[in-house]
Parts: structure tokens; C-alpha cells; sequence
């Protein structure tokens, strides 16, 4: 079944607080090559997921059905151990090509103050059930 | 600070991807899409099999532009995952190849031409980074 068309445009709920912790960094560092503390630049990609899969789970999409199909981040400063974040998406286009959903998403990440800290763009491909 | 200049060809860095890297990904990513992971899952929605996470192979990248420009320098930076990267299950696994030149050096800012492969194919489209220099 197509994903609903009246979706673009539409914002969905903030995600909950992130606390960036020194051991989620290191963690997430010793599984994409290295072994620094600092904040690596693909680490947004943890808040933009978090919201993303929060809107597929709203719109009873199937995640096995999703494929990354392109994803763009866009910076306004670092980010450190010791933040909290919040990632607010937005359906930023719709299309369908030969039966799949290609979803345009735009996550602002922003720290309590409401600053916007990474714009997280991620296209999606939705492929629909066979029948 | 880093010293890109303009037709600097930059040493290109060879990451070797395995299933094991993948199951460890999705742990610290919180990305469980079982395409990663399940060839059944994979085969069924009509890839060649597991394939890599695309922000796996971006983080990869991401590697290799630090290690030209320097640590927190990236402004812009993004792809279109354009061909899967397919990770058999064996413990050779493959490698992904990072390729790099400096296109252009302006107001501050450097823009790299990316070229990464996988045996010879590129695997991602439009790949962009913008540094700080």
C-alpha cells in the first residue's frame, strides 16, 4: 500500500531527550574504525533514526521494507559528550517510482535551548508488499 | 588545522567490512533492520543478501575525511547509497575504498571530491564533504 500522500509537509512528535554520554561515544566510535572520544560527524545519524523509525512505527511502515536511499547532514557546531538532544522530523517529500515510496525526511536536532546543533536530511525507499 | 589545497590528490584509505562490523553497528547505531543481518530478510525484499548499512559505509568515510582534514571540521557533508554494499558471510568480508582530491579551496572551506568503491564499483552518489581548513 502507498504511503499516505497527505504526510508531506507534516511534522511528527520531538523525540525524547538525548543525553550524549562518553560511553555511547566510545562505543559508537569503536564500531565505525576508531577509538577517540570525540563526537564522530555520522553520530546525529543515532537522534535522525531514532525519529525516523518513530515515524515509520506511526505510519505502520515495515522497516525491513526501507532502504537508505540518501542521507545529508548539515552542521551548526560540534557535538559533545554532555549534550541533550532532540530530534524533530519532517516529511519533506513524497514520491513514488515503479511501485516504491521514495520518503523525503528532514530532522532538525536541537539542544534545549532550541539552537539548532545538525539538519539530518535522509531520503528513505519504501518498496511495498508484492500483492 | 589541516592543509588542503586545491588538486591535492589525497591518500586513498581501504576500511575491510565484515558481518561481524555490521551486527556491531546496529548495536551501537540502534539501526536492527534486519537487511543488515538476515540473508533470508535481505533475499526476500530482493537484495543480492546482508548488505552494510549505508550510514555504516558513511561513517567509514567519515574515517578517511578526518583523517585528511582533521577532527570537527566537516560543515556539510552526505551521499545518495546509490548501489548495496553486500557483506558475504564469510571472514574475509569486503573492502570499501575511499578516494579523495581537494576540488576546491574557498573563504575557508575545503570541498572534496569523494569517489568510493566497492571491487571496482562506486557504491555511493554525489558523495559531498565540506571542511573547515
Amino acid at each position: 500500500m502507498p504511503v499516505d500522500s497527505s504526510l508531506v509537509g507534516r511534522s511528527f512528535p520531538p523525540t525524547p531527550p538525548y543525553d550524549v554520554t562518553a560511553g555511547k561515544v566510545r562505543e559508537f566510535n569503536l564500531a565505525t574504525g576508531g577509538d577517540g572520544e570525540a563526537v564522530p560527524p555520522t553520530f546525529p545519524i543515532v537522534l535522525s533514526f531514532d525519529a525516523l523509525f518513530a515515524f515509520l512505527a506511526a505510519e505502520q511502515i515495515d522497516l525491513f521494507r526501507i532502504v537508505h536511499g540518501e542521507q545529508r547532514f548539515a552542521y551548526e557546531r560540534s557535538i559533545e559528550v554532555g549534550d541533550t538532544l532532540t530530534a524533530t522530523l519532517t516529511v519533506s517529500s513524497l514520491r513514488q517510482i515503479g511501485g516504491a515510496d521514495i520518503i523525503g525526511t528532514t530532522s532538525e536536532i536541537t539542544d534545549p535551548s532550541g539552537a539548532l546543533v545538525c539538519t539530518a536530511k535522509a531520503t528513505v525507499i519504501h518498496s511495498g508488499a508484492a500483492s | 588545522m589541516s592543509t588542503l589545497t586545491a588538486g591535492d590528490v589525497l591518500e586513498p584509505r581501504t576500511f575491510t567490512i565484515t558481518r561481524a562490523d555490521l551486527v556491531r553497528y546496529a548495536g551501537a547505531s540502534g539501526d536492527f533492520n534486519p537487511i543488515h543481518w538476515s540473508d533470508r530478510v535481505a533475499t526476500g525484499v530482493g537484495l543480492p543478501g546482508v548488505i552494510a548499512h549505508g550510514m555504516y559505509t558513511l561513517a567509514l568515510v567519515a574515517r578517511a575525511v578526518e583523517a585528511w582534514a582533521g577532527e570537527g571540521n566537516l560543515v556539510e557533508f552526505g551521499c545518495k547509497f546509490t548501489k548495496p554494499v553486500a557483506v558475504p558471510d564469510d571472514d574475509r568480508g569486503v573492502d570499501l575504498v575511499v578516494a579523495a582530491a581537494v576540488a576546491r579551496v574557498e573563504d575557508g572551506r575545503a570541498t572534496l571530491k569523494l569517489e568510493v568503491t566497492c571491487g571496482e564499483e562506486k557504491v555511493l552518489g554525489l558523495p559531498t564533504a565540506v571542511v573547515r581548513v
